[in-house]
């Protein structure tokens, strides 16, 4: 792999969404991705982040999304600072950008930041100057999840060109769904939201996005489906998503062998079945395992390593 | 700017010629180019020979503008503003009244808390509008006629609208005995729901919750009916929709006495400022990623979107709405630089509302003439202030140069504060001069 020259000409330098991504700039994500995943299997992918000292800074309680960037930012040979914000005093006290102004001084260089209000990312990068990744900002954008997906779909249907992706669920409260819709949009798939009527308010307006009134029509001849969670902590109730809930049965409408993925964690029984969610068409371990090299990749570029 | 100076009301009557410019006085329709006099703080027909001359070629001057709604932040702002750096920000922006809103803390509900303000000896006059429930606390009406002796010229529990029908329609009635106006911020709180910017593509894009335009809309049309059938005078402030606007048209045309108005920010910038763009609502938005964000864009009611900015642009034109108010909200900067939901909403506007108005006369949506009225005659009228530039009149007035330009920097700001995402933007519209009660309150 030619790891000496992964950012000639990356021009971002933070990444906060996955909107201002050309098709090109996502490919190259993707292909670096798939480089990383391999140089991590034979443990050949060296010390290309050696100068950096990466902050996470999670505001937010996570586990797959911390660990994963921890591990990608360490198998590339960063310096990696859990700042364990999440439940301490920090969250409380002082204001963010005071906290990661704090941290630059201290020599970290990048910040992975996962925060509760939509555009804090783009709060970070504009007030300080550390390199900012998005690990989830409110309801706005998830960009590395989408990143993850992509190469996943990607690799289970060879192209996204012209296929058509259902995402169904909470759209609107999902940065998951948002992100992945430019992500995947932008690699060329057709994109169908469903949900309840609240879960998808506001994206018959967004352009390119078909909204689905019926589970039924959303998962016609689909070449791939996404569920999302059930975000029961925002009042949700598991009866209410019935009419909703992926199952054998209604996959049986969508193309053959059309993969189910789900960013996780699933409440299984709710928003998929379990059968669903453990079976053969299920991409949600592969989702899981594809985060960490695509972490890489985006933390290879974004260092300007070369 | 280095040559700015600032008076006060108790300063000596100022005497001096404005050579050749542009007189525009809504008062008697008046446009056209001539000398103006001032002698000793009034209009005169002529100056006394050795008063000061000042080349107005080039230059407009009007009758001094008057702001329905400010935010002095005394008591309890901090120091964000004072009632002497607000009047100073109101003298550079042509400003010779504002009216101090009473979302103070505490809130001005009393007629002490109302006189103490009322008296203060500033760089411009400051009438004060007091609160319209105890407290602000929305549960049971305030003292209105007792603090309208103190010189409360209307009442507000601006920051929300009185929340319930019945109060709502007890303070009305109140008020038509008083002769004063409700100067409602019309929103429904639960219909609201929360939200942080306009409901919208850009909201729902931004992953932001959206404030849908019915919160304001319902408040609106509760008012006009409830103002119609008490007999009071209605004022609403801050409009932010087309909707709102269309309802003060019909019941203007039923012969109600509902006036209204709006902000510059809501007429010139959109929501799509919460995403990035720096365009004027009249142009094609422009996202740039930098912007996207910003704290200083939160603002209650939260920016129109581009349609609706437009509608309230046309409502100026045809004069349904009255007034251009500011809402001028000054906020220190930690209270800005913060994630987007937890930012303080507001902005300050006396600095910069002559520059939107122009930049909106520039693009051809307003005639100046109309624009001068919407900052002078007609708010003053409101409130029952005399504007007009007639011979024997106590000088009030500002002189401004409609097509210089000038960068908004905080350093150049006169305001306490500098929340606002017009920082580093150039726009047009310089006041050279500005006289309150006959006394020169700013000049540059």
């Amino acid at each position: 792999m030619t790891v000496g020259a992964v950012a000639a000409g990356w021009v971002h330098r933070h990444l906060l969404d996955v909107e201002g991504l050309t098709r090109e700039e996502l490919e190259r994500i993707l292909h670096l991705a798939v480089d990383m995943r391999e140089a991590r299997a034979a443990r050949a992918h060296g010390s290309l982040l050696e100068n950096e000292i990466v902050g996470l800074a999670f505001y937010e309680a996570s586990t797959r999304t911390r660990v994963s960037f921890e591990l990608a930012a360490k198998a590339l040979g960063a310096t990696v600072v859990d700042l364990g914000i999440a439940g301490s005093s920090v969250s409380k006290g002082e204001s963010l950008v005071d906290t990661l102004r704090t941290l630059e001084r201290t020599g970290v260089t990048m910040v992975v930041l996962r925060h509760a209000s939509s555009g804090a990312a783009h709060l970070a990068a504009r007030t300080t100057g550390l390199c900012i990744i998005n690990a989830g900002d409110g309801t706005h954008a998830h960009p590395t999840q989408a990143l993850a997906d992509a190469l996943t779909l990607r690799e289970a249907l060879g192209s996204l060109s012209g296929r058509t992706v259902a995402i169904v669920g909470d759209v609107a409260h999902s940065r998951v769904a948002r992100s992945n819709i430019h992500a995947l949009g932008t690699l060329g798939a057709h994109i169908r939201v469903a949900g309840p009527r609240a879960w998808v308010a506001g994206f018959e307006a967004w352009p390119g996005v078909e909204v689905a009134r019926t589970i039924e029509d959303a998962l016609r001849k689909a070449n791939a489906v996404m569920t999302l969670r059930v975000q029961l902590e925002r009042g949700a109730r598991p009866a209410d998503h019935l009419a909703w809930r992926l199952d054998e049965e209604r996959m049986q409408l969508a193309a053959p062998g059309a993969p189910i993925l789900h960013p996780g964690p699933t409440n299984e029984g709710v928003e998929i079945t379990a059968d669903l969610a453990n079976g053969a068409r299920s991409l949600i371990g592969r989702q899981v395992e594809n985060g960490v090299p695509v972490r890489m990749a985006v933390l290879a570029l974004l260092a300007g390593v070369a | 700017m280095s040559q700015a100076h600032f008076g006060r009301l108790t300063d000596a009557p100022a005497t001096f010629v404005l050579a050749g410019a542009r007189v525009i006085d809504p008062s008697d329709g008046t446009d056209t180019v001539r000398d103006l006099a001032v002698g000793e703080g009034r209009i005169a027909e002529e100056a006394p020979a050795d008063a000061e001359r000042i080349d107005g070629r080039g230059l407009v001057v009007a009758p001094g503008f008057c702001d329905l709604h400010t935010h002095l932040r005394v008591p309890g702002g901090n120091g964000s503003e004072t009632v002497e750096s607000g009047s100073r920000a109101a003298a550079r922006g042509g400003f010779t009244t504002v009216c101090a809103m009473p979302n103070t803390d505490p809130p001005l509900d009393s007629p002490a808390a109302v006189a103490e303000i009322a008296s203060s000896v500033a760089a411009c006059r400051v009438r004060v509008v007091g609160a319209a429930t105890r407290g602000r606390a929305g549960e049971a009406a305030g003292d209105l006629a007792a603090m309208a002796d103190a010189g409360a010229i209307g009442f507000s529990d601006d920051g929300a609208a009185v929340p319930t029908d019945g109060l709502t329609r007890e303070i009305l009635a109140s008020l038509a005995r008083l002769g004063l106006p409700l100067i409602e911020h019309a929103e429904d709180a639960a219909l609201g729901g929360g939200g942080v910017m306009r409901a919208g593509p850009n909201a729902t894009r931004l992953g932001l919750l959206g404030w849908p335009a019915e919160a304001e809309v319902a408040i609106v049309e509760r008012d006009i009916a409830l103002a119609a059938e008490t007999g009071a005078r209605l004022h609403l402030t801050h409009l932010s929709t087309a909707a709102s606007v269309e309802a003060v048209r019909r019941a203007r045309a039923r012969g109600e006495a509902v006036t209204c108005d709006v902000t510059p920010h809501h007429l010139v910038l959109t929501d799509a400022w919460v995403a990035g763009s720096r365009r004027f609502s009249w142009e094609e938005p422009e996202l740039r990623e930098e912007f996207a964000y910003d704290g200083r864009c939160r603002v209650n009611p939260p920016l129109a979107s581009r349609e609706d900015a437009l509608s309230l642009l046309a409502g100026v034109a045809d004069g349904t709405v009255d007034a251009i108010a500011t809402d001028h909200a000054p906020h220190p900067p930690e209270r800005k630089l913060v994630p987007f939901d937890e930012a303080a909403p507001g902005l300050i506007g006396l600095e910069t509302a002559l520059s939107l108005g122009l930049a909106a006369a520039e693009a051809g949506c307003l005639d100046l003439p109309t624009l001068v009225a919407a900052l002078s005659t007609r708010p003053a009228a409101i409130i029952g202030e005399p504007r007009g530039l007639q011979s024997g009149a106590s000088a009030n007035l500002v002189v401004f140069d409609p097509s210089a330009r000038w960068r908004v920097e905080a350093s150049a700001l006169a305001s306490a504060s500098a929340n606002t995402p017009l920082l580093g933007m150039e726009l047009p519209g310089v006041v050279r001069l500005t006289v309150a009660d006959g006394r020169v309150t700013y000049r540059s």
